[in-house]
Parts: C-alpha cells; structure tokens; sequence
C-alpha cells in the first residue's frame, strides 16, 4: 500500500448545500499534502471527514485502509490530528496535557523532548489560558504526536499567528516529514504549501480545481514567465513590430512574455535595438499564489468551469 | 471502560479544578456559608409576642400578678404603657396603630376590687385581622390565665395537664433538620451547575472533539466527573456537619447509611446536567436548561423546610423531584436512623433515575458533530 489517503467520490451536503461536491484524490505515503481553497471552500468539511470528525454524504474515503467514521477509534491510535482553532482546559499545563493523552493513548511519553520538539520547553508548565496563539497551536502539535502517529493532519495550522510562530510551524512539519510521517496540511497561505508540500490540491465551491505538484500546477495554469522591462509604453510598439510575442504595459513598464531562452534572447535584443530609453529589467514568474487568484478568480467570474461541472 | 482512561481524566479534571477559585468556593465555602446563615436563622430562639399593656387599675396587686402570670407563659413579652400617653393619642387603638403594634391589652380600672368582690370584669385584647398568629397566641394566653384566676377564685382543683415529649430518640432542633436539606441542596447545585457550563462551553470550545480524537470513551468522561463530584461530596458533607455540630450543636451526625446517598445524588446530577447540557444547542440555553430543572428543586425538595410543612399539592409536587428522595433517604439515615420500606424505597428511587438518565447522557451525548 503506498496511498496513505485515498478519497474517491466525496461529497457531504448540508440540505440543498453541496459543501463537498464529489472530489477525489489520492495521497501518497511520506508525502506532505497541501490541501488549498478559499475561505467556504470545503477545506475544513473535508478534512474533518479525513479525521472520522464529521460523516459523509457519499463516496469512499480511506485513511490507512480504514473508514474514518465506522473505525474512527482504531484510526485515531493512528493519526495525529490538531484541529482548527486548537483549545484545551485553560488551568492545565503543556507538561500535564502531555501526560494525561500518554495515558490516555497508553504511550510511554517524554514531556520535556516532546515539549522541546515543538519548541514548547519553556512554557512546560504555564497554565494553557496563560499561552499565547503560537504557544498554543504548538500545544496542539505536541499533543498530535503523542500517539506516534503515521499520518498527521494540520487544519490551518499557522493561521494568526505571528510570521516567528509559523516558521516554528513548518519546521515541525519538515521535521514530520523526514520521520517518514504523511502530512495533509489545509492552509490558505499559498506560500507555505510552495514551501512544504510535495502536493497540492485546489479545493473551490466544494470541487478540486487544480491537482499536482506546485510547479506542475504553476506550469499549467500560470502566465509564462515574463520579462520586465521599465521603459516607457513607446517601447511595447516597437517590440510588438519586432517579435511575434506577448507584450503589455502595466505601470511604468513594459512586459513580455517568453517561453524558451531563445525567445529571452530575442527579446533582449529586441530592447537593445529599440533604441527607446530603459533603465532596468527584471524576469517575473508565477507564484502559486498567481495561479490561486487567477483560477479562483476565474471560476467566481464565471469565465472558468470546474471540471465535471456542466 | 479502562480505569487507566478514567484516572487519566479524573486527574486532570481535578487539577482544573484544583486551580479555580470559583469552583473551590462554590464547593466548599459556600456550603458553610449556607448553613451557617439558615443555622443561624432558624436556630434563632423563638421570639416572643410584644404586648403593650394598659393598666387602668394602675398596678394594683390583681393586675400586677395577672400580667405576671401572663409574662410566666413565655408567648408574650409585656411593656407597660402610661395611660396618660394613651389619652393623648385619642384612645388605646390609636396608640397601637400609630406605634405599629397588631395586639395590646387593657386592664380596666377597678380590675382588683372587682376580683376580690366575686363581680365579673373583663380585659379587652386588641387584636390586628391581618396578624392573625401573634393575635391568636395572645388570646390564647390571656385566655389560659384568666382561666387559671377563674379557677382559683372558685378554689378549683386542675384535672387535666398537659406534659410535653420530643418526636424520635433525641431532642431534635430546627438546624438537625436543616443539615441533610442542605447536604441535599449541595449535592444538587455544586454538580448540577459545574457540568451543565462544562459540557457547553467544552463543545463550543471544541474540547471534547479534541477528546474523541483519543481512546477515552464519553462513559468513561462521565465515569471520571462523578467520581470526582462524589468525593467533593463527601467532603463538602463533612464539612457541613461539623460546622452544623461546632456552631449549632446539632444532634445529626454521619450515618453509613448515608453513603448510598452521597453516592448516588452525585451520580444522579452529574449525568442530569449531562444531559442538559447535551439537548442545549448553545451554552445560553444549556444555562436555561440547567436552571429550569434546578430551581424547583432547590426550595421544594425538603432542602430548606421539611416538605411536611407543605401544603398538599406542593407535597405532591415534591415527590416528583428527584432531590426529595436523596434527602428524605439522609433524613431517614441520619435523623432517624430508620432503615425499613421509607430508606428503601428513596434507595431505589435514586438508583433507577440515576442509572436511566447516566444511560440518556451518554446516548443523547455527541462527541462528534454527524
């Protein structure tokens, strides 16, 4: 078995509402996946139904070949989970939570290397109503571990914190990772799924939009890369007399789109021989943030379908 | 069920616990303050009735030892008032109302010469309709004392006299009765409230889907609250009796018997506000849910009066709460140390509705959201 998850058919409708609208995707053991969408996207229903947290309305879904609702206590022994807006008992410490899911889990644990792994040794043993927004998800991540697990779900783990608090976040997700473990990971900072997953799924109005790696999903949906110039818009003429390539102007500069370095080179040429003034140039790639505005953008305007969709 | 599970949980419950002023007050000072308040206020020697008087006979040595007699019956505390003020007001009846007295006496002049002589004279009671209690114990007394002057006028001989005895082995006080009601009321409240705001604001927080994301099962969260509200129990109980005993000299003291109940009314209302805060869909109407079903139950229980002082259809009323059985079965205990049909059957009355609404609780109860 080499899928860790595997979701086939999914939907969950809440009366007329179609919350998750048939997605299917698979994901593959040791991976670290990154599962994107808008705010009402279907992230969360998704991922709670991945967690044995709420039930589906149709379609398969398995979390290491077990049915996440029906066995939902042997998969719990399995998986780590920290939901989204982690709370725990406010008078209780981090070294105590610690303790009390050991026994609960019949782990043998170690607070203090527990507690160091997240970053969380100095505030072992303040109070949880005492911790701050980090300090707290890091609780949750602690607590996630305790059961060893083989797949850990993080549902926005780094949302609201402070920029120290989420880099501290994705270490421990590195750090997952390289202990072999599967990571599905919600999140709507395009940047951290670029940095940590190996892959992505878009999730909108309940339907996976775009699937893959993030550079392949770049390359399939993004603009191609483009060279900017800053010159006045007179240049954009002569260029578009000279090459048979894209070019815009957008504040102050003049863009071009190219595919190959041949094409780079032509267009450098093109500039230079122009004998319009420029004081610099930049290359400008998509990010996978690009492709999210444009292809969510799409779709809310209509001009884009989800696949399937009529 | 896994004991290790259920000590897990009791342990960090009670740390929580452990940790909250609130929870420790309501769990043990105010327990105290309860009884020493109710104590106090019905341990209070019973007051007598003032009567002011208005001697016509100015002292004479028949009124004097009439108004003697009637200060010896203990029902009254008499103050005498200077007829001179009376006039002045316009009359004895204006005198009360303006000093807001409900009952006075008049001796009427001549009141000695005219007992000596044999001839028939009589004292005036006023009395208030609206305070009928003090007007009808006034009455009586003045009426048993002239009686008595009757009586020995004529050289009578007493046939009949009345000899008073106490209900039960010991002489019971107001405060015996009021410590297992208030042991009652504890057992009701210090779990009631706790678990109905626990189980709300746990499933707003999303604390117990973060719980149901490990091996403890809800029985064994509930397993672990009423082990814990079962000891608060005890303790708080205790504490009550031995502030009961130190500050009110209470005859009542712990009964084994007793155990089943210090068990069993925990059990019981920890599973209720369980279940109250499961039907509740936000913790507001959990709150309401909790108070609708408590309130009746902290007056008509037997908790602050003996429920045979009710009228009949609040008698009635308090045999359809679950309290009244906890109580009646520590009064049983502890009171009157009687363990026939009355103890049983409060016994098997609590164990019943315990077990079934333990049982509702944890079905009505989600964990997890379908």
């Amino acid at each position: 078995m080499t899928d860790a998850i595997r979701v086939d058919g999914l939907t969950k409708s809440y009366g007329p509402v179609h919350a998750v609208d048939g997605i299917s995707f698979t994901v593959d053991q040791g991976a670290v996946f990154a599962f994107l969408g808008p705010n009402g996207a279907g992230k969360t229903t998704t991922v709670e139904i991945l967690e044995g947290l709420r039930r589906r309305t149709g379609g398969s879904v398995e979390v290491l070949g077990l049915d996440p609702w029906s066995d939902g206590r042997a998969l719990h022994e399995k998986v780590g989970v920290i939901p989204q807006d982690f709370r725990f008992l406010d008078k209780i410490t981090p070294r105590e939570a610690v303790v009390y899911y050991g026994r609960l889990f019949d782990r043998p644990v170690d607070p203090p290397a527990l507690l160091a792994r997240v970053e969380l040794a100095e505030k072992a043993d303040a109070h949880y109503d005492t911790l701050s927004g980090g300090q707290k998800q890091k609780l949750g991540l602690a607590l996630a571990l305790v059961n060893d697990p083989k797949v850990c779900f993080l549902d926005e783990p780094t949302t609201g914190l402070d920029p120290k608090a989420r880099r501290a976040i994705w270490e421990v997700v590195r750090s997952l990772k390289a202990d072999g473990r599967t990571v599905f990971l919600t999140t709507h900072y395009l940047e951290e799924a670029q940095l940590l997953a190996d892959q992505v799924a878009i999730i909108h109005q309940g339907k996976i939009i775009a699937e893959g790696t993030a550079a392949e999903i770049i390359r399939r949906y993004g603009r191609p890369q483009r060279l900017v110039v800053d010159a006045p818009p007179e240049l954009a003429d002569r260029l578009r007399a000279t090459l048979r390539l894209p070019v815009q102007v957008a504040g102050g500069t003049v863009e071009v789109e190219y595919r190959t370095k041949d094409d780079l080179q032509k267009v450098l040429a093109a500039v230079q021989g122009s004998g319009v003034p420029w004081s610099g140039f930049s290359t400008r790639s998509d990010t996978l943030e690009d492709v999210f505005i444009s292809l969510v953008g799409r779709m809310d305007e209509g001009v884009l379908h989800p696949p399937g969709a009529s | 069920m896994r004991p290790r599970r259920i000590l897990a949980d009791l342990s960090v419950f009670s740390k929580g616990y452990l940790r909250s002023p609130i929870a420790l007050f309501f769990a043990f000072a105010f327990p105290v303050i309860l009884i020493v308040t109710f104590g106090s206020i019905f341990s209070a020697p019973t007051s007598k009735v003032s009567l002011p008087v208005e001697d016509l006979d100015h002292g004479s040595n028949v009124s004097e030892a009439f108004l003697g007699a009637l200060s010896k019956t203990g029902a009254v505390s008499i103050s005498q008032v200077d007829p001179a003020t009376v006039n002045a007001s316009g009359g004895f009846a204006s005198w009360l109302a303006k000093n807001s007295d409900p009952v006075g006496l008049v001796i009427p002049a001549g009141f000695a010469s005219a007992y000596e002589a044999g001839n028939a004279t009589q004292v005036t009671v006023f009395t208030d309709p609206e305070d009928a209690a003090d007007s009808g114990l006034v009455v009586g007394a003045v009426d048993g004392v002239a009686n008595q002057f009757n009586l020995n006028y004529a050289h009578g001989s007493t046939i009949i006299t009345i000899g008073t005895a106490n209900v039960g082995s010991q002489v019971f006080t107001e405060i015996d009765y009021l410590v297992p009601g208030l042991i009652g009321f504890t057992i009701l409240t210090s779990p009631m409230f706790a678990i109905v705001d626990i189980t709300s604001s746990y499933r707003k927080d999303h604390i117990f889907r973060q719980l149901s994301l490990t091996p403890l099962t809800k029985g064994e969260w509930l397993t672990s609250k009423i082990i814990w509200y079962v000891l608060i129990t005890f303790l708080t109980a205790l504490l009550m009796l031995g502030v009961g005993d130190v500050a009110f000299g209470a005859h009542v003291g712990f009964d084994l018997a007793m155990v089943p109940f210090l068990v069993l009314g925990p059990f019981f209302f920890v599973s209720l506000g369980m279940l109250a805060g499961s039907v509740a869909k936000t913790p507001e109407s959990a709150a309401v849910i909790g108070n609708i079903v408590t309130f009746p139950m902290m007056f008509l229980s037997g908790t602050f009066f003996p429920v045979s002082d009710f009228p009949g259809y609040l008698q009635v009323v308090a045999h359809a709460l679950p309290l009244y059985y906890v109580i009646d079965g520590m009064n049983q205990a502890a009171l009157f140390h009687n363990y026939g049909t009355p103890f049983v059957l409060d016994l098997t009355v609590v164990l019943v509705l315990s077990v079934v609404v333990a049982l509702l609780a944890i079905v009505a109860f989600r964990w997890r959201d379908e």
